[in-house]
């Protein structure tokens, strides 16, 4: 009898899965109850072919939990992986041994839809693979991760917890009920083992490989495939060397225990290839971010600089080049990363024995995961490199090396084409129709959007004032006022300090966004949500600047959660000012922490107006815009 | 303001004096506009309380030989007047200088365990408030954002963890970001308005508003010699001070910007560099004075206690000549 028949027709009831659970267990365990379903949708069993049989190592196909059940491409979708599962199956298991490499860079720096690439990309030829639900990782023991943070675990987090899912299900099966409370108690521990460790790095999502091998007992199982889920949970864009910082704390109060398992720790640490000292005297408030010694790593990598391998050259510039600030900006840093990895690409040789693309998506993770170590990702790059990657997966096997080289370049060239320089064109073509003769515009700090709105309609000859507002310690608005005055506008310029003096006189407040998160928060550089809030204290209109492809689908209500922090010293020193010099030799009091946030989120109330590529929308359309538009566009 | 300070002077007992003793006569009031850019001196008013004969002096140099050569009944009563006047201008120096202990006296009252504080720019009250609470043995942290362009938030800090504290210092756009895990915000002011609002160090009220999103209490500590009898009318304006461009953009390096040969020759680059802010009052939550703690909407009765109804306004009241 068709196991999946009987799963239709016996329920037992004391066993309840939620999600979708395609496929019964390997061969080699004697169990005849397939995993249940319950979501009516799934119609599809039945259809899927008695594969599993065949699966060399016993690995299961791709569970589907819970997609959203939105589009009608969804269940195509569905089904269709139901269909073309089969032939993963080997992959799977013949790729286990390079997963871990990939899950770094994955979770590390895509939060979000991570599209299941590296598979066989023939599995899915008219398949939206874009869309692929399994982002949405909704399994029974993770089901205490909130619901927006479970994307967070990556595609390739997805593959490899499918392992522990099928193992995992035919034992929750066979266990009494008492059998079960002990489990979840072991669960409970282990989540809160797995919270106290704080963020997790994406080694963690690769640590799945090797636990599961390494802990075959039952009860641990589960514990560690949730252990992972929580610990992958959290890494927004986190790097991948966190390691080093558990090894060079001496006197913390709270020793972070980032990893269980010395070995990835020693694994992480020999990958770094920037290596990173640890910030004295790190804010307790935000332990779970990154704080490193700057001033340490520039030099140290300007000498590597010939040891390469397997670096290449463009990408280790520009991964000097955000660390030492010369680039600095969301659509630059981008732009920039965007065209190192072009030459990458060009200068590729795809290795014997393998294949084009899977070595070069390995390849790209590891470029991702340097910059990285040179300096947290933004989002828009985040975004990009998801395009990219879902770029190389969907290459046809039957091109050539240099036809898939010229298609990618191509592709590249077509992103920054079309998501930033055309979509900057539209953005200023709809903002300069909101600016009117006589008005006074405020802008913050420096944004690219803003800069070329006010010189399109300086240009138009409108007649208007612009005030810049700026604060410490980039002082990027002296940049920006420079450019303008050049160009002829009037300014003012001051200290966002004053800002509550100067807003009686504004009539309008433009800003640029670093990300607009999918709540309608504007995740911006700090001190954006101070002008904000005055500006909605006083009734003047916030509209703010942001090409769609910097969307996000995760949500944040504070700026603590995620943020990125900067070079402390930078807090102690003026400059420009030699004579503010009062903290010179506390620097390394205990007491005197210095904090400096790069970034702050802004709350959806005090915008007006986000002025996008896709129109004018308000805050609460940002949603709407990932979803609909940005799948069927940008993944497709 | 520094009007202001002299009648702040005036008690009730000095007030009957006053009245009794005749108006000033033109001459003084003549010299005293001559020297419009200094404020009337104490010795200038109290040396024109003889007769209308008194030659007018400017300045309070040699006018205590001159009051002595009055006759003997004018001189008793103007030495008694300039007696308790300099009795009460001590008073006054002295209340000025043992307010911060009386204010920090309340600091237990109002900090318990395991807070954090928020705190901008530097103010000496704030100091020993927050001291006198670790005096007490309450554990709290400090976030000081450093107050640009003066960075007097770099000196507290260094005051903060001289004694003790933990402190951290942040940047002033980041006081949003904080706000929300801090428990209470503790600033001085420059000075308190009679309708309960603050003239405070630019940024504050900044501040105030983040404080009032996250329902943070916003305490002013302000030693009753700050309170002043007047109604902010458009302070933002009226009750600033503009300082100099240079502290936030360096001359050499903008001199380019500052081509005022274009065009019409209006200057294409103007620097607002505001000293004060004003705080409304329903954005405060309290404030703490050597007197206690109050309510912004009582500011306005103890301002009955130090100044006397007369002296709201500095007025010359018209000379009938003697």
């Amino acid at each position: 009898m068709d196991p999946r028949r009987s799963a239709r027709t016996v329920s037992d009831p004391k066993v309840r899965q939620v999600g979708f659970f395609t496929q019964p267990p390997p061969p080699d365990r004697s169990i005849s109850d397939p995993p249940r379903h319950h979501d009516p949708i799934q119609s599809s069993s039945p259809s899927s072919p008695p594969v599993n049989d065949h699966s060399p190592s016993g690995n299961s196909l791709s569970p589907v939990m819970i997609p959203p059940p939105r589009h009608h491409s969804d269940t195509l979708l569905r089904t269709a992986l139901q269909a073309t599962s089969p032939t993963t199956s080997f992959p799977y298991s013949a790729r286990t041994v390079t997963v871990p490499q990939e899950n770094d860079d994955v979770s590390s720096f895509s939060p979000g839809r991570r599209v299941v690439s590296g598979k066989s990309p023939s599995s899915f030829p008219g398949v939206k693979a874009s869309s692929v639900p399994a982002s949405e990782l909704t399994t029974v023991s993770v089901v205490n991760l909130p619901p927006g943070i479970s994307e967070k675990s990556g595609g390739a987090a997805v593959e490899v917890q499918n392992d522990q899912l099928a193992r995992s299900k035919p034992l929750k099966e066979k266990t009494s009920k008492a059998e079960r409370r002990a489990l979840q108690e072991a669960q409970r521990a282990a989540k809160a083992a797995a919270k106290a460790e704080g963020s997790k790095a994406p080694a963690a999502a690769s640590k799945v490989g090797p636990s599961a091998n390494t802990k075959p007992s039952k009860a641990a199982k589960p514990p560690s495939q949730k252990n992972d889920g929580s610990q992958v949970a959290p890494s927004e864009k986190k790097g991948g060397d966190r390691a080093p910082e558990k090894d060079r704390k001496k006197d913390a109060p709270h020793p972070r225990m980032q990893y269980d398992d010395a070995s990835r720790v020693e694994k992480a640490k020999k990958r770094a290839v920037v290596k990173q000292t640890e910030a004295r005297n790190r804010v307790e408030l935000f332990r779970h971010l990154p704080q490193y010694e700057h001033g340490t790593q520039l030099p140290d990598l300007e000498t590597k600089f010939f040891e390469l391998n397997p670096m290449h050259p463009a990408v280790y510039k520009v991964g000097l080049q955000y660390l030492s600030g010369d680039i600095c900006g969301g659509n630059a840093r981008c732009i920039a990363m965007l065209q190192a990895f072009k030459e990458a690409i060009k200068d590729y040789l795809t290795p014997p024995e393998k294949t084009l693309i899977r070595d070069l998506t390995a390849r790209i993770s590891s470029y991702v995961s340097f910059l990285i170590e040179c300096r947290p990702l933004s989002i828009s790059m985040g975004n990009a490199i998801k395009f990219l990657k879902s770029q190389i997966a969907k290459l046809p096997l039957s091109l050539s090396e240099s036809e898939a080289k010229a298609s990618l370049m191509l592709d590249i060239d077509r992103f920054i084409n079309e998501k930033i320089i055309l979509a900057d064109k539209v953005i200023v073509k709809h903002a300069v129709t909101k600016i009117r003769d006589g008005d006074v515009l405020l802008t913050y700090g420096a944004s690219s959007a803003v800069e070329m709105i006010l010189l399109h309609a300086h240009e138009l000859g409108k007649q208007f004032r612009v005030v810049v507002v700026d604060s410490r310690p980039k002082l990027e608005g002296q940049l920006l006022l420079r450019r303008l005055v050049r160009k002829g506008l009037s300014c003012t310029y001051t200290h966002v300090n004053a800002v509550s003096c100067i807003m009686h006189e504004v009539t309008r407040v433009f800003l640029g966004a670093s990300s607009v998160l999918s709540n309608g928060t504007v995740y911006s550089r700090v001190g954006t949500a101070c002008v904000a809030m005055v500006a909605h204290a006083l009734h003047v209109p916030v509209l703010v600047c942001c090409e769609a492809y910097k969307f996000h689908e995760r949500v944040q209500l504070d700026s603590i959660c995620s943020n990125e922090l900067g070079n402390p010293d930078a807090i102690s020193k003026v400059s420009g000012r030699e004579e503010i010099s009062y903290l010179d030799g506390l620097v390394n009091s205990d007491n005197l922490q210095l904090l400096n946030l790069i970034y702050d989120a802004t709350p959806s109330d005090y915008v007006s107006m986000v002025i996008t590529d896709y129109g004018m929308v308000p805050p609460t359309s940002v949603p709407v815009i990932v979803r609909e538009y940005r799948r069927e566009h940008l993944w497709s | 303001m520094a009007g202001l300070n002299l009648s702040a002077v005036s008690d009730d007992e000095d007030d009957a004096d006053r009245d009794d003793r005749p108006v000033l006569s033109a001459a003084a009031v003549a010299a005293a506009s001559r020297s419009t850019l200094r404020p009337p001196s104490l010795q200038t008013l109290l040396e024109d309380v003889p007769d209308s004969a008194a030659v007018p002096h400017t300045s309070s140099s040699g006018g205590d030989s001159e009051g002595k050569s009055k006759s003997a009944d004018k001189s008793s009563r103007s030495r008694k007047l300039k007696h308790d006047v300099i009795e009460a201008v001590n008073e006054l120096i002295q209340d000025i200088n043992t307010c911060h202990e009386q204010i920090a006296e309340q600091a237990v009252e109002h900090i318990h365990q395991n807070e954090v504080i928020l705190t901008l720019g530097s103010s000496r009250t704030v100091l020993e408030f927050l001291c006198a609470a670790k005096e007490k043995k309450r554990s709290f942290r400090v976030f000081v954002a450093e107050g640009a362009p003066r960075y007097q938030g770099h000196l507290l800090a260094k005051e903060l963890v001289a004694r003790g504290l933990q402190t951290t210092l942040i940047t002033d756009s980041a006081v949003f970001a904080m706000i929300s895990r801090v428990n209470m915000v503790i600033v001085g002011a420059h000075a308190v308005m009679a309708n309960g609002g603050v003239i405070a160090p630019v940024g504050l009220n900044m501040v105030a508003l983040a404080a009032q999103k996250h329902a943070v209490p916003f305490v002013v500590l302000a030693g009753s010699h700050k309170l002043c009898p007047l109604y902010p009318h458009n302070p933002e304006v009226l009750l600033n001070e503009l300082r100099s461009p240079s502290e936030l953009l360096d001359f050499g390096e903008f001199s380019d910007c500052m081509d005022f040969g274009s065009g019409n020759g209006a200057p294409l680059l103007h620097v607002v560099n505001p000293t004060f802010d004003y705080v409304p009052p329903k954005l405060v939550s309290l404030f703490i004075t050597d007197t206690g703690g109050h309510n912004p909407s009582y500011m306005y009765r103890l301002i009955a206690d130090y100044y006397s109804a007369d002296d709201l306004v500095v007025q010359r009241r018209p000379t009938s000549g003697n």
